[in-house]
């Protein structure tokens, strides 16, 4: 029987202390030790309600073994921003309404983060294309992707202030 | 529940190759199929041996003709490659159609391969451009055509432990064309129902090499030979074009599943091959 090891995760800047064994996802050992604003949809990739980033990369947490994100950065949807310093992905989800029961939402958001940091100027068949391993049952879409339009522009501007 | 296993994480091909050889080991890359397999209990792998370290089976090169990517490269990385955007435009089109982003990020050209599934949307574009694999094992390594790895339904000429290290293909010369079509029942994140690649290389008016390689439609992917030994030395017309799409439409050997029934498939394939056949043509004249 595979023995549980100590793994030190690094998730949203902190280091994540998780005794779990090898065939334990990320998603398992994420959801243990309290990172409940990632979701357990379908567990088989289908969904996206699971994303979160490593080193940046939106993944299927439910598809990624604990064990080998060891010394990778793993960041959340909620370790994207703060209340007081919403990331703007954040803020165009609210803004725009487009979160209803907000499931997806977290895995949305993740996979929208990834999308505009290799293609910071999305067009709608790219913001299509990024998001069709995103699964929504309430809004339709149409919302969501003006939220990541909108999203892009702001981070676009931010980035040409700076 | 699910089983368990052991898990390696070789910081090298050598290691992984080594720890391969015990029973019941598998590789694990993207793990979009094998984490699925496992959780559904369909695989039952005594030893993981992940390849998540082997970041020297990870990049696209281009060294004179020649096109060599490594197992590990994702599908993902195909989208953001100016030298498959440049020599395999098909490659492209069914990487963009696969599966959903993060699915992307992970599955690797490697895993697509070995999955053995008729569905697996990179094999027929490599099939239509001729792509060679590379088999590693700790005695050394051998080339397969790709056209000939596959023997059947989920079956091919991979030993137990050998690892599909590269995928290579000749830079196809300036006159050529080669497409991809994916019919599934929505245009994203779906299995195909029929998956089409054609390739054609012309010179003076005359087509030197037709490639029509055809997934979802048979056990394997398969090349459509007869219809493109109509098609080589010849000027593409209408009607020769209708004959060769009505030869790969009988050469499928289609089933009928949740997906869609074969006769639907069978008349999805000669439509295809018809429609893109007559674009990559017109492309070129
Ligand atoms: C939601 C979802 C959607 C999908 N959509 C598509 C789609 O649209 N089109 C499509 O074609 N596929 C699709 N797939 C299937 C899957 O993503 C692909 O087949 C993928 O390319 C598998 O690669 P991987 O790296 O994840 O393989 P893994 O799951 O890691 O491995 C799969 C198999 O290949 C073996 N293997 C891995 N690497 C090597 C190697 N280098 N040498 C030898 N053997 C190796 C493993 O041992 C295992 O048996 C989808 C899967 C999911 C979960
Ligand atoms: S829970 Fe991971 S994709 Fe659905
Ligand atoms: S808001 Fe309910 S699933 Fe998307």
């Amino acid at each position: 029987m595979p023995k549980d090891r100590a793994l030190a995760l690094r998730v949203n800047g902190r280091t994540v202390e998780v005794e779990i064994p090898p065939h334990r996802t990320l998603l398992e050992a994420l959801r243990d030790t309290g990172f409940v604003d990632v979701k357990r949809g379908c567990e088989k990739g289908d969904c996206g309600a699971c994303a979160v980033l490593i080193d940046g990369v939106a993944v299927d947490a439910c598809l990624t073994l604990a064990w080998t994100v060891e010394g990778r950065d793993i960041v959340t949807a909620a370790g994207l921003g703060t209340h007081e310093n919403m990331h703007p992905l954040q803020k165009t989800f609210v803004e725009k309404g487009a979160i209803q029961c907000g499931y997806c939402t977290p895995g949305l958001i993740v996979a929208a983060q990834s999308l505009i940091s290799m293609t910071p100027n999305p067009s709608e068949e790219d913001i299509r294309v990024g998001l069709s391993g995103n699964l929504c049952r309430c809004t339709g879409y149409a919302k969501v992707f003006e939220a990541v339009r909108e999203a892009a522009a702001e981070v676009r501007n931010q980035r040409s202030r700076r | 529940m699910y089983a368990t296993f052991d898990l390696d994480r070789p910081g090298d091909l050598a290691g992984a190759l080594a720890l391969l050889k015990a029973k019941g080991a598998v590789a694990l890359a993207g793990g979009t199929n094998l984490i699925v397999d496992v959780r559904a209990g369909r695989e039952n792998p005594r030893r993981v041996v992940s390849l998540d370290k082997l970041d020297s089976l990870r990049g696209i090169r281009q060294a004179g003709g020649k096109v060599a990517i490594g197992g590990r490269t994702t599908v993902t990385d195909l989208l953001r490659s100016p030298i498959i955007a440049k020599t395999a435009p098909a490659l492209v089109e069914s990487a963009r159609q696969f599966a959903g982003q993060m699915v992307r990020n992970t599955a690797t050209v490697a895993g697509n391969i070995a999955c053995g599934s008729p569905a697996a949307d990179l094999v027929p574009p490599l099939f239509a451009l001729d792509a060679e694999l590379t088999l590693a094992s700790p005695r050394g390594q051998r080339t397969v055509p790709i056209a000939s790895y596959f023997t059947g339904y989920k079956k091919d000429v991979r030993r137990p432990g050998e690892l599909i290290t590269r995928i290579s293909w000749k830079a196809p010369p300036p006159r050529s064309r080669a497409l991809f079509y994916k019919l599934a029942r929505r245009k994203g994140d779906a299995i195909t129902v029929v998956g089409v690649a054609v390739a054609l290389d012309i010179e003076r008016g005359i087509c030197r090499r037709a490639r029509i390689a055809l997934g979802a439609v048979a056990p394997t992917v398969f090349r459509a030979r007869e219809a493109e030994a109509m098609l080589e030395g010849q000027t593409l017309t209408p009607a020769l074009i209708e004959s060769a799409a009505k030869a790969a439409a009988a050469a499928a050997r289609p089933i009928d599943d949740v997906r869609a029934s074969a006769a639907y498939r069978r008349h999805g394939v000669h439509v295809l091959v018809r429609r893109l056949l007559g674009q990559a043509w017109e492309q070129l004249s």
